[in-house]
């Protein structure tokens, strides 16, 4: 996993409730062995009419020239329903290193830091401060800090993040690594526990 | 203090704990298919580990399986790729598999149980939300996804942050023409489809102890879909007569010991629970959804909110969008309403039981010529059961088309797909945009419903044909 220690950029807003994982990225794009590719298909129904690429909705931020950048600002239950991490896959490859929302669902949020996406939650306010800010603003998200700062105003707010999964965000490292350093222990375990 | 069932089964299981971080939880089963294992195996592959404990992981094909002429290759070439695929990889890394063919093949939450595998006291884990089912036996299962399938892989372990607890209690008898798929529909929406994120719940009281394993397993179900990282039910009599017999099930001297051990799983009357619910079960009636996500649901006789009476902007923003995906009206009642297609299936309700209460409400019934009615059966050993009971000629007979078992329209991975702008009721777990297909309608409801729609070829009260 690569590391990830801070993000300025400009911000995408998708200011809706509940955005499923099967908006994400729908099952049909679920066929693929690899962890690549996904972002083509991101939001694919939000994004085009009659699934068609050449006929984008005009009215969806993905495809309004004016919204860009690495952060997607969404709102409150971001990433609910299936447990597909091709969710997170999707965001990553389409170029987003961060989700703001007031709210995220569990899975999605273990999924996105597995992955180095950064999921940042902050309050319904700030989040509506977030939505009132101009398209060319951009927000600056520290991770060794825990903030999150809208640069045109200096508002700035602080996020929680589990200290475990910040070092492992801040220097790269992936759970993955960490369990297979604990194989013996686990051998252990299992020797001298009976379920 | 008391503990409740979830703590004594997390503390059992937990290897070790990072200061102020997560917990490495053990677990004991492992299901895994077709659709988020690929890139888990290829993962410990680049990584140049092999399984660590691969007896304790069972694989099955039910994602982006066909539901007919399953003995035939698959046609859609990257569906039939991911299927052998999976073929391979368990055979490379020593994975059990009940893939296509297999008499045990069948939906993951739905062969588990039957055969067996799932059992009170363990951790199970599956690369799919919906394993919150196999809490119906007092298991602490949850869904995860493919980084998660691949720690497993590695160490037979997950890092966890342990979830806060929740209990709902049922008391009281359910209406006739209720059943557990209302109950959990009538819970998410009095609590929302984000109303349980960050808990573990039990479900408890005198009406979940009525219910069956079917029952309680539609229950455990949709947890997910108020959020929660899962739901349990303390096992009991009826849990231990479910599993006593089947082909996992431990045997003999086993079995004594077991069940010695699985009755000491319940939450300790001084257990002390985050948050907890009551709900009276006369109060419950026959639930159906009207909007995009399994907490916009009411009861069948009731109305669709007034958009302009809700208060929060956000919740009404998300109402108005829902209904105009939906094609409906605020303020609407749902009855009657002219209704395309009726999928019965799905890991919530696609087992024996389901398919028994609606082939003893169809028996001798013709479906409404203007409804295209599907079943799918949960698995093949459902599939078998229902022709050994003669159930297929009473759906036969009612014009209900039955197919192989797989998940099917619930996600329409495969080709079982509700067409754009049409309306299905479904039996399955989630009414999302586009889920059962780009532009499809769905409105979930119970078995029941489902069946007495499909022969009205409307949105029909099931108390009313009864």
């Amino acid at each position: 996993m690569k590391e990830l220690q801070e993000i300025k950029s400009r911000f995408v807003p998708l200011p809706m409730e509940n955005i499923d994982t099967d908006q994400i990225i729908p099952a049909r794009f679920l066929k693929s062995t690899t962890r690549d590719g996904f972002g083509k298909n991101l939001f694919r129904d939000w994004r085009y009419l009659n699934n068609d690429e050449s006929t984008p909705k005009i009215d969806f931020a993905l495809n309004q020239s004016q919204f860009t950048g690495e952060i997607l600002v969404a709102g409150k239950n971001f990433g609910c329903g299936s447990s597909r991490e091709h969710a997170a896959w999707a965001l990553l490859d389409y170029g987003f290193n961060a989700v703001v929302s007031s709210f995220f669902a569990d899975i999605f949020k273990n999924n996105a830091l597995n992955n180095g996406v950064l999921p940042v939650t902050v309050s319904e306010a700030f989040l509506q401060q977030i939505f009132d800010q101009g398209c060319d603003s951009s927000l600056s998200i520290n991770v060794e800090a825990q903030t999150i700062t809208i640069d045109a105003t200096g508002a700035s707010s602080y996020f929680d993040i589990n200290p475990y999964k910040k070092t492992c965000l801040l220097n790269g490292y992936d759970d993955i690594d960490f369990l297979l350093s604990r194989k013996e222990l686990i051998s252990e375990f299992e020797k001298t526990t009976t379920i | 203090m008391g503990k409740t069932i979830f703590d004594k089964i997390w503390d059992k299981h937990v290897v070790e704990t990072i200061k102020n971080g997560p917990s490495v939880l053990y677990i004991d089963k492992h299901f895994i298919h077709e659709v988020t294992s690929p890139q888990a195996f290829k993962g410990i592959e680049q990584r140049g580990v092999s399984l660590f404990r691969p007896k304790q992981t069972i694989a099955t094909a039910d994602h982006n399986v066909p539901t007919i002429n399953q003995h035939l290759p698959i046609k859609d070439e990257l569906s039939r790729m991911q299927v052998e695929q999976l073929i391979d990889n368990c055979a490379k890394h020593g994975v059990e598999l009940y893939g296509l063919g297999h008499p045990y093949q069948g939906i993951v939450h739905v062969i588990g149980p039957e055969l067996g595998i799932t059992q009170p006291g363990m951790t199970i884990v599956c690369g799919d939300s919906h394993t919150s089912t196999h809490g119906a036996f007092g298991a602490i299962a949850f869904g995860i996804g493919t980084s998660e399938v691949e720690m497993v892989f590695a160490s037979q372990c997950v890092l966890q942050m342990k979830p806060k607890k929740m209990r709902i209690n049922i008391e009281g008898v359910l209406q006739k023409g209720v059943v557990s798929k209302d109950i959990i529909l009538y819970i998410i929406a009095k609590i929302s489809a984000s109303g349980a994120t960050g808990y573990f719940v039990e479900f408890a009281g005198s009406t979940i102890r009525s219910l069956s394993m079917e029952a309680r397993m539609t229950i455990c179900n949709m947890s997910i879909e108020m959020g929660a990282r899962g739901g349990m039910i303390a096992p009991d009599e009826t849990c231990f007569e479910y599993i006593k017999g089947r082909a996992f099930a431990p045997k003999g001297e086993a079995w004594n010991s077991c069940i010695n051990k699985w009755r000491q799983l319940y939450s300790d009357e001084d257990a002390v629970f985050d948050n907890e619910i009551n709900i009276n079960a006369a109060e419950i009636e026959p639930m159906i959804t009207y909007g995009t996500n399994p907490g916009l649901g009411i009861a069948i006789n009731g109305n669709i909110p007034i958009t302009e009476n809700i208060v929060d902007e956000g919740e009404r923003n998300n109402i108005i969008k829902a209904l105009k995906y939906m094609g409906l009206e605020s303020g609407a009642s749902l009855l009657g309403m002219p209704v395309q297609h009726i999928f019965i299936g799905s890991c919530t309700n696609s087992r024996i039981e389901d398919l028994r209460e609606v082939a003893a409400l169809v028996k001798g019934k013709q479906k409404n010529s203007s409804v295209h009615v599907m079943i799918v059966p949960g698995s093949q050993q459902v599939a078998k059961q229902v022709h050994a009971e003669g159930l297929d000629h009473i759906f036969a007979a009612a014009g209900f088309q039955i197919r192989q078992a797989g998940c099917s329209a619930c996600l329409g991975m495969n080709e079982d797909k509700i067409p754009f702008g049409e309306y299905c009721i479904s039996t399955s777990n989630r009414n999302f945009e586009g889920r059962q297909g780009a532009g499809a309608r769905t409105l979930l409801a119970s078995p029941l419903t489902a069946a007495a729609s499909a022969i009205t070829g409307v949105v029909t009260d099931i108390r009313e044909l009864i």
